[in-house]
This record gives structure tokens, C-alpha cells and sequence, in this order.
């Protein structure tokens, strides 16, 4: 394995205690743990961070574009999903 | 798929870069594994590639005066200034690997001349005042183009523009404060500010590329969303928020024909020399030979650190193969699983 072939890894970083890791962004490196050393250094030089996580690019399943629209189709028709879907009569408090 | 009739190909094409037209149109932002013109990738690549390479070559003019800086807090910001730039470059490489380009191709490029950066660079820093110039006008140039991209229609350098505008306007301010620091010193020091802003000024304003109507790329880029704006109007709106700020810094931009136009409401602004651009882009600038070469020794220097890594990471594997494990890989394991829970 040369520097060329050093996986890509995605970033993820905890901007507050409570929060969830959010995607940063990704960069190369050729173990875990240099990537974790590589992400803090660029993607925390401001305290963006207190926790970060790296994962293999390559582990990611992701669902397919070309079918975004049928994909998530399902949801599209079930309004009754959300409480905006329910009429209740106005006076009735605590619902 | 197999079974498909031999115009198939085409139909679908026209149908995807209908799809294609109706999310740029939309505003929608077009990611990684959409559907895309070719051309709209090479543009991108194109693009970003040059930008990537500006960055970190935007570098070196600045690194040549952190062993100089007059006192420790000023080397600490340029430190971090300089550092921020490698990241800066480090967003874009990423960005433009999306589109399946990868990263030691592009460098590769940079190195045999074959991808440019931004002109810009080519100049030397002569003075410490440079580095208060290159903060307030070359980074200030860099953000007037950089603002509209943050809304660029490609997703990946959208965000790397997100990212990279909120760092940038530290390096704007910590220009600004040098070069008012060295304006209200000394005599010296004060025509030391002045003589760097000469220099820089009519570079900075070459940043913003050709005019609109000798521009290559600039018409399909706008029809893309790449581009928000045409050169000629991020150039103005650079030059009318200057000159203002120049006069705060009491030094004057090294231009008599700088007046302001009462009726477009903007500076009105002298002629740019396209010959002295033209030259420097094609590689007759002051530094262009010096840029690339650092460059490319620098990434011949580091080779070693490269296959040292490589080398280590191969063996932890081969260790963890065999039930090993570093005391420090258990360190960084623990923490991760408390993170996780
Ligand atoms: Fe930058
Ligand atoms: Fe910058």
C-alpha cells in the first residue's frame, strides 16, 4: 500500500456534550488511528469538537439516488404520520 | 438493462440532464452520485483542482516570514493563518475526489505544470508589511469570490466553502491590523505598509480573473450555479468595499484614476494592466519557477513520513492479526466505545 492507496475515512464530530456526531467531512489516512489524529487536527483547530469519530468510507451503504423519489415514496402518502393531520376542536388545551 | 435498444443510451441521457436542469434550476444542490453532464464534472474538477492548489501554494509566500515575525504573537497567528490555509486545501482536495478524481492525480498535475493556481502567488513577499498586505487585500479578494460559492450549486464545495469563508475572515483581520499597526508607527514602518500595498493592490484585483467578455468559462459556469456573479462585479464590489477601508488604515490604493462615480454609485477605477496577468499566468511571474519547485521538493521531502505511516499502519494490522494489540490502540479503543455509549 502506497500513500496513494490510503483509504478515505469519514468524519464525524461532537460539537457539544448532548449533541450528536455530525458529518464533517472525510480525508486519507492509513490506519484508524491517524485518521482520528488527522481529523482533529483538521477539522477542530477552532474547539469544533469534543468527541470525533472515523469510519472507512468504504463501510457505508447508502441508498441509491437514482431512486430517491420511490425510495422514500412510502412516507410521502401518510400525512396522518404528523399531528398536523388532526383537527381538534379550539379550547381543548394540553394535546 | 441489457435488453435496452440501441438509442436507449441517449433517451435516458436527455432525460437525466432534464432531471439534471430542473434541481440546478430549482436550486437544488447536485451531490456525488447524481447523475451529471461530463462537462459540468470536468468544470468542477477544473475548478476546484485550481482552487485546492491555491491554497497550498498560498502557503509559501506567507511561511517565508514566520521565522521573522517581530514578536511571538504575531508568528502564532501567521502559524495558524498558514495552517488554516493547508486545511483550506485539504477541504478541497476532498471536495473535488467526489467527482472521482483522485488526490495524488491532481497533485501529479499541479506538479508537471499542468493545473494552475491562482497567479496571485507568483509574487514575492518582500517586506513583513507583505503579510499584513497579502491578510487584508489577497484574502479579502479570496472572500469577495469565495461569499457566492458557499451557495455553488454542487453540494461537496458548497460546504467546503462554508467552511473555509468562516476561517478566512481571521486572515482578513489580522492583515488589517498589522498593516494599521505598521500605518501608525514609525515613519519607516508606515511607508514600509504603503509600499506593500502598492505592490499587492493591482495583483488583488487581477484575482477576480479576465474581463466578462474575454471570460472562457465564466457564461456556462453562471448558467451551472457554480458561478453567482461575473468577474467585473465581484471585482467592483472588492474595489468599493477598499477603499473605505484604506482610508481607515490612512494609506492610499496606487490608483489616481480611483474616483468615486456618483451616478453608478461605485468607485470608478483605472485600467489593469492583462498583459502583466497573462504573463505571470503563463508562467513569467516573479515566482513561478521558486512556487513549483518548493512544492514539489516539499512533497519529495515528505515521501519518507508517507511510507513510514503506511509502513506502521501495515504492521499494527499484522499485529491485531495475531491477537496483539499496542497499548496505545487499546487507549484510543476504550475511549471510543465511551464515546459511543
Ligand atoms: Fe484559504
Ligand atoms: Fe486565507
Amino acid at each position: 500500500m502506497s500513500s496513494a492507496d490510503w483509504p478515505l475515512w469519514e468524519v464525524f464530530v461532537r460539537s457539544r456534550r448532548g449533541l450528536s456526531h455530525t458529518h464533517a467531512g472525510s480525508l486519507h489516512a492509513p490506519d484508524a488511528a491517524m485518521a482520528l489524529r488527522n481529523a482533529r487536527d483538521l477539522y477542530t483547530r477552532r474547539s469544533e469538537g469534543v468527541s470525533v469519530w472515523v469510519v472507512p468510507s468504504a463501510e457505508i451503504t447508502a441508498s441509491s439516488p437514482d431512486e430517491k423519489d420511490s425510495y422514500f415514496e412510502p412516507a410521502a402518502d401518510k400525512p396522518y404520520r404528523h399531528p398536523t393531520f388532526y383537527e381538534i376542536p379550539e379550547g381543548v388545551r394540553h394535546l | 438493462m441489457t435488453t435496452m435498444a440501441p438509442d436507449a443510451g441517449t433517451q435516458d441521457d436527455a432525460a437525466y440532464e432534464a432531471r439534471f436542469n430542473a434541481a440546478v434550476a430549482a436550486e437544488e444542490r447536485i451531490e456525488p452520485r447524481d447523475w451529471m453532464p461530463d462537462a459540468y464534472r470536468a468544470s468542477l474538477v477544473r475548478q476546484i483542482a485550481q482552487h485546492a492548489h491555491s491554497e497550498i501554494i498560498g502557503m509559501q509566500p506567507e511561511a517565508n516570514w514566520i521565522t521573522r515575525a517581530p514578536s511571538l504573537r504575531r508568528k502564532a497567528i501567521l502559524m495558524a493563518k498558514v495552517q488554516d490555509e493547508a486545511g483550506h486545501g485539504l477541504y478541497l482536495y476532498s471536495a473535488a475526489e467526489t467527482l472521482g478524481t483522485s488526490r495524488d492525480e491532481l497533485l501529479d498535475r499541479l506538479h508537471a505544470g499542468r493545473q494552475k493556481y491562482s497567479s496571485i502567488f507568483n509574487y514575492p513577499t518582500l517586506t513583513w508589511a507583505d503579510v499584513g498586505a497579502i491578510g487584508w487585500l489577497v484574502d479579502g479578494a479570496a472572500i469577495t469570490n469565495q461569499v457566492p460559492l458557499c451557495r455553488c450549486s454542487y453540494g461537496p464545495y458548497a460546504r467546503a466553502m462554508v467552511r473555509i469563508c468562516k476561517e478566512e475572515s481571521f486572515h482578513q483581520r489580522q492583515g488589517y491590523e498589522l498593516l494599521l499597526a505598521l500605518s501608525k508607527g514609525t515613519e519607516a514602518q508606515h511607508a514600509m505598509a504603503q509600499d506593500a500595498v502598492n505592490r499587492w493592490w493591482w495583483p488583488s484585483l487581477m484575482m477576480f480573473g479576465p474581463p466578462d467578455d474575454e471570460s472562457a468559462h465564466s457564461a456556462q459556469s453562471m448558467a451551472w450555479r457554480i458561478k453567482r456573479h461575473s468577474n467585473d462585479e465581484l471585482r467592483q464590489r472588492f474595489v468599493d468595499i477598499c477603499v473605505p477601508q484604506a482610508e481607515s488604515l490612512g494609506l492610499t490604493l496606487p490608483d489616481p484614476d480611483l474616483t468615486w462615480d456618483e451616478e453608478r454609485g461605485h468607485y470608478a477605477f483605472g485600467p489593469i494592466d492583462w498583459d502583466e496577468f497573462r504573463e505571470v499566468l503563463r508562467g513569467n511571474g516573479p515566482c513561478n519557477e521558486q512556487r513549483i519547485n518548493q512544492r514539489r521538493t516539499a512533497h519529495e521531502e515528505g515521501a519518507w513520513v508517507r511510507e513510514a505511516a503506511t509502513a506502521y499502519a501495515a504492521k499494527q494490522a499484522e499485529r491485531s492479526r495475531h491477537g496483539y494489540r499496542a497499548p496505545q490502540d487499546q487507549q484510543q479503543g476504550d475511549t471510543q466505545e465511551e464515546d459511543i455509549a
